[in-house]
């Protein structure tokens, strides 16, 4: 046994002679302990005083966990570290990111947002205005729609991909903010208007249609992430947030929205944002993401070190409500066990799921599927093949697999199954 | 312009109904809005017509929000080389950022997903050159040099000829290749995938 990770503990015990003596190996261990010093090359922080307080915490210098930048390009991502995290909220430092040109600087204090077109009274905000509005949080997730297009070729399935850089454009927040319905009713909306232009105040100008009824049902004016400021590249000061639709439309450092009586088919919703499907048409306004789930751990490259018993985990989510349950099966999808939800379950948020697995040592090829509360099962590859066709882009909610080596070594296995 | 107050007062109603809404399943609002709320708390300002006019930029398929000018396909390749060359190459596909020319038969489609190919109205590229190209200097283009630019990339994708003109008239007049092939999102939840 690797003498470092031995606690103060299990010192004590094995002095008291409880556990066996081979824990003690040396005699001058012995000795060491009677002086209540801590061995050689064991640092005891119980016996030197600990830093002060501090304006700001920063995190246990062998916990770094980081995003997974794509490139340095001005229109670019980075994906949050799925295999790192527990539970269901993303630091704000770690939420994925996509930009299509760059995170603008903007001071709080100089940021307006316009409200105009069918409107009775078109009115400019100022922050200041927007926060002295009664405000609402929710925690929801977000994901971006093009989130696990690496894993939908059956040519190029790739097999040493991590679950950050397959799905990573997934994160969960406390969102804070004013919800959108109550401003609305203050500009008044003309009868006929049925969508909104909603526009950035970045570099791309960010623009996308959003129908009017979701606008009023629960669409947030956004400032707030995990109870502070939300984070510049998420939006600062002010985002647009539609739970359970695509990242996309959830337009960051939003400045104006203009109600109008149709859609404005902006770059983002006709070349970019539509799915192709098979047969020559292509979806447009695919708002909303269906129900998926990915296994966080065990995945690639972690390798199990021994056989017995590990605990599967994995995020589950749906932007229809509620998951109502998460299958897991050890066998590709041969047979199926539910696993356990952790409580509460939240409506448009992601939802913890594990599932406790005695590995024999054998080879084993890992699966789940998320159900939602419409009854919509999560599909597998094949059927997104037959129903979009296999050169589809964006919304690619399959199954995914992890396939176990008898020697422990974890890939991605859906190749496996396709 | 009857209607209209009694719609945002039928908009209003919806709001009310959803935050009246209590724990039931399904509909209500997640954020009921306190009883004691007015009618308008009337934080904000009215907006300018001049702040308006300022920001006011999108441009939609029926030509809404085109301003005056007009540029042709020899004036547009001219802006092309000066702008737009370097990023994305001397005939629009070479890159290095995204392919802007094609002209692929429809057998082949969705391959190739450029302006020729994909694009349902030819008022996008007007609304997104605007806003957002060149990259680096977005907005440095007059409205001469947009709708110029805008008749080369057509021209380029083989949807209007050499001697094409575009203004606030012919450029919503343009019919895109992909224009009919666009439908609407029919997931609906339940049993079925699709
Ligand atoms: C500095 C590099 C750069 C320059 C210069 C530039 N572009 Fe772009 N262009 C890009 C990038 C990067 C994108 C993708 C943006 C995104 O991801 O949202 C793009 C996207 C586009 C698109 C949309 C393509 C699609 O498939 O949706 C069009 C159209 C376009 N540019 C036209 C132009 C025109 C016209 C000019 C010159 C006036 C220009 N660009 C100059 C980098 C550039």
């Amino acid at each position: 046994m690797d003498r470092s990770k031995l606690s103060r503990r299990a010192w004590l015990t094995t002095t008291s002679g409880v556990i066996a003596a081979g824990l003690l190996r040396t005699q001058t261990d012995a000795v060491r302990l009677e002086a209540q010093e801590a061995p050689e090359g064991l640092r005891d922080p119980s016996k030197v005083p600990g830093r002060p307080t501090s304006e700001v915490g920063a995190r246990a210098p062998g916990e770094q966990p980081s995003r997974l930048v794509r490139n340095q390009n001005l229109s670019s991502s980075s994906r949050t570290p799925l295999q790192d995290l527990n539970g269901t909220i993303t630091p704000a430092d770690l939420h994925f990111e996509r930009h299509h040109a760059g995170v603008p600087d903007i001071v709080a204090e100089d940021h307006e947002l316009l409200i105009h077109g069918m409107v009775d009274r078109p009115m400019m905000f100022r922050m200041a205005d927007l926060k002295r509005y009664p405000c609402a949080s929710q925690t929801y997730f977000l994901e971006c729609s093009g989130n696990g297009g690496g894993a939908y070729s059956r040519d190029r399935m790739p097999t040493d991909i991590t679950v950050q850089a397959l799905d990573g454009l997934l994160s969960t927040s406390e969102w804070t903010g004013l919800p959108l319905s109550w401003v609305l009713r203050e500009v008044g909306v003309r009868l006929g208007a049925s969508w909104m232009l909603a526009e950035g105040g970045d570099a791309a100008l960010m623009s996308r249609s959003v129908p009017l009824d979701k606008a009023m049902d629960d669409a947030l004016l956004a400032y707030g992430q995990n109870g502070e400021a939300i984070r510049p590249e998420q939006g600062y000061p002010l985002r647009l947030f539609l739970p359970g639709w695509e990242g996309n439309i959830s337009v960051k450092w939003l400045r104006r929205l203009e109600i109008t009586d149709r859609p404005t088919m902006t770059r983002d919703e006709t070349s970019k944002y539509t799915d192709p499907l098979r047969g020559g048409a292509a979806r447009q306004f695919s708002f909303v993401m269906d129900a998926k789930s990915v296994i966080t751990f065990p995945s690639y490259p972690y390798a199990l070190p021994d056989r017995g018993w590990w605990e599967i985990k994995g995020l589950a989510w749906t932007g229809r409500g509620r998951i109502t349950r998460v299958e897991v099966s050890t066998d590709g999808g041969r047979s199926w066990a539910d696993a356990q939800l952790q409580r509460p379950v939240l409506s448009k948020s992601t939802v913890r799921f594990r599932h406790l697995w005695e590995w024999s040592g054998r080879e084993a090829l890992i699966v789940s599927r998320a159900t939602d509360e419409t009854g919509y099962v999560q599909p597998t590859v094949h059927q997104l093949w037959d129903v979009r066709g296999e050169r589809t882009s964006y919304h690619q909610n399959h199954q995914r697999a992890w396939k176990v080596a008898s020697t422990g070594e974890v890939t991605f296995g859906l190749g496996d199954l396709v | 312009m009857k209607g209209l107050v009694a719609a945002g007062a039928s908009l209003i109603l919806v709001a009310c109904e959803m935050s009246g809404a209590g724990e039931g399943e399904g509909m209500e609002s997640p954020y009921p809005l306190p009883l004691e709320a007015p009618e308008r708390f009337s934080f904000g300002q009215d907006a300018s017509e001049d702040r308006i006019f300022l920001w006011d930029i999108d441009v939609r398929p029926d030509g809404e929000g085109l301003p005056q000018g007009s540029g042709t396909v020899q004036e547009g390749e001219a802006v092309y080389r000066t702008h737009c060359l370097v990023c994305h190459g001397p005939t629009g596909t070479e890159g290095p950022y995204h392919v802007l020319v094609g002209t692929a038969p429809w057998e082949e489609w969705p391959g190739s997903r450029t302006i020729g190919g994909y694009w349902p109205y030819a008022t996008t590229l007007y609304d997104f050159i605007r806003r957002a190209m060149p990259q680096l200097t977005p907005g440095i283009l007059t409205a001469n040099e947009t709708y110029a630019v805008v008749a080369y990339l057509l021209h380029l994708n083989g949807v209007v000829p050499d001697d094409a003109v575009m203004d606030a008239e012919a450029l919503p007049a343009v019919i895109m290749p992909a224009r009919d092939r666009f439908v609407a999102d029919d997931r609906r939840g339940g049993a079925e995938v699709r």
